[in-house]
């Protein structure tokens, strides 16, 4: 099966690989997926408290190219949205984008949970600040 | 060095080029049917034929009478288990198996079930190799045949199949073996090794596709078995339809050439193998071998790359040709049964890559090939969570995953 190019693109060159401090509270984690399942992509999100517009993103992903290429274009379309944009991200999107093959759709689904995860994560941080606040 | 490089050579080989010249006269000059008695053109395309014959007898201890050309292993295959299971059917009705052969025999064993015959599927011990004494035990009197693969295509572990055939001969069970991965790459001989019938086919070594053959035993015992195919009785009965001459040429000079060369193809290939692996393992921590290292066919390598799914690193080894046991491009996303059946956990089965060395490869592919995994997994686990969470150490075990 060849692999559209821009999925090609992204598994040779991924965007913002790395990890923040998942205990920052401005950080928002998502992590799914499973090993057995072959992939899990862990996807981060760093918002800017004031404005709620999401300043940088970072992935790390364990699965196929088309895995590979969903998070990493993820974390580009997550910056400078801000959390509410971010959370009308669909799955769709990523494989229009990306040109998936029905077989790798999953992959897109993957990579929708997880920014809803990092999100999920980031607000029920903010809650808990603003208890303490 | 030519790129890409290919080092699939359980999936197929490249035809010889010896092989292809033998095969030319077949098309053109000599074009005959070998069926056709009463001319010349027949008897040339005959006498291509019974040489070949003889040529694959020679190659597996066997008289050229006992050679069945078919269309491929999977007719051998299909050929061997369905031919018993109709001739042997007032003698009993139940099949021993194993649960990694090809799907050749498992597909030919789950219709015949279809059909009301009894299937035992024998798991395999860690190493890859069917245990004895559970075959022992699982020989009943119904069984007729026993089916276990000479050497396995994923993980290239070699069975005890002269202790298989000893066990199937004391208790009057016939045995098939698929022989495709073995023969023409490690000495096999239906004599020794107590085979009643084995699969061959000529692309896994250096001959054409579209061309295999069943060898059915003629003597002690004299093994019968019911054709598949209805039509002119070719084949001693046992396989109508016209022979491919031009590809059983093909087989037959490629068979004749693995006799020629196995002594030293062995070696060269064990040699290429070992220095993939000690490349590879002294570069990479968190690699696992699987399968047993001691049985094993001498040009086959199959690793785990913990933490790196398979489908990704093909991605980024995309000039050299090899396979993964991870199978997310199919739908199911299961990973390998072969894998699986040895017990290994689908995070390392969706890690595994087979490696399989051939003819035509050069020790300067092999660095080439130890290089670029070296450098592809590496590249991957800086991209991999599951790297990060182990060097933190972090008991993966342990995690509650959201599988999806």
């Amino acid at each position: 099966m060849a692999y559209s190019e821009k999925v090609v693109d992204h598994y040779n060159n991924p965007r913002n690989v790395g990890s923040m401090d998942k205990n920052d509270p401005n950080v928002g984690t998502g992590m799914v997926g499973a090993p057995e399942c072959g992939d899990v992509m862990k996807l981060q999100i760093k918002v800017d408290p004031v404005s709620g517009i999401i300043e940088d993103a970072k992935f790390k992903t364990f699965g196929c190219g088309s895995a590979i290429a969903s998070s990493s274009l993820a974390t580009e379309w997550l910056k400078g949205k801000t959390v509410d944009q971010a959370m009308e991200i669909k799955n769709t999107e990523i494989v229009n984008e990306l040109a998936l093959p029905p077989v790798k759709v999953h992959c897109s689904v993957l990579a929708e949970d997880a920014i809803k995860a990092a999100i999920t994560d980031y607000k029920k941080k903010a809650v808990a600040e603003s208890v303490h606040a | 060095m030519k790129l890409p490089i290919y080092l699939d050579n359980h999936a197929t080989t490249q035809c010889d080029p010896r092989v292809v010249e033998a095969m030319l006269p077949y098309f053109v000059e000599n074009f005959g049917n070998a069926a056709s008695r009463n001319h010349s053109f027949g008897w040339v395309a005959e006498e291509g034929v019974e040489n070949a014959r003889k040529q694959i007898a020679d190659l597996i201890g066997a008289n050229s009478k006992e050679i069945v050309f078919t269309s491929s292993a999977t007719e051998s295959n299909n050929l061997a288990i369905k031919g018993v299971a109709e001739m042997y059917a007032e003698r009993g009705n139940h099949i021993i198996t194993v649960a990694t052969e090809h799907k050749a025999v498992l597909d030919t064993c789950k219709h015949l079930e279809k059909q009301g015959a009894r299937v035992t599927y024998l798991p395999l011990m860690g190493d890859g190799l069917v245990d004895l004494d559970m075959l022992r035990d699982s020989i009943m009197d119904k069984t007729i045949l026993v089916s276990i693969m000479y050497a396995n295509n994923e993980i290239g572990v070699i069975q005890n199949v002269k202790e298989i055939g000893a066990i199937c001969k004391e208790r009057g069970v016939l045995f098939h073996t698929d022989g495709v991965q073995a023969v023409g790459k490690i000495p096999v001989n239906v004599i020794a090794d107590n085979i009643d019938m084995m699969s061959l086919t000529a692309h896994k070594m250096y001959g054409p596709k579209g061309v295999g053959a069943l060898y059915v035993r003629r003597r002690n015992p004299r093994v019968q078995i019911s054709a598949q195919m209805d039509g002119g009785g070719h084949e001693r009965g046992m396989r109508s339809g016209t022979l491919n001459v031009p590809g059983i040429v093909g087989f037959g000079k490629a068979a004749a050439l693995c006799n020629e060369l196995m002594a030293t193809e062995m070696e060269k290939h064990r040699v290429m193998r070992d220095r993939l692996k000690a490349k590879l393992e002294s570069s990479l921590e968190e690699t696992y071998i699987n399968g047993s290292m001691t049985s094993r066919l001498p040009h086959n390598l199959n690793m785990s790359f913990a933490y790196v799914e398979g489908e990704s690193l093909l991605m980024g080894i995309n000039d050299i040709a090899v396979s993964s046991g991870s199978a997310c491009t199919s739908a199911t996303l299961e990973p390998s049964y072969v894998l699986k059946a040895l017990g290994l956990g689908d995070d390392l089965a969706h890690t595994s890559i087979r490696f399989g060395i051939g003819r035509f490869n050069t020790d300067e592919e092999i660095d080439y090939v130890a290089n670029k995994m070296i450098e592809v997994v590496n590249k991957l686990r800086e991209l991999s969570p599951l790297w990060e969470m182990f060097k933190d150490g972090v008991d993966l075990s342990k995690v509650e995953w959201t599988a999806h």
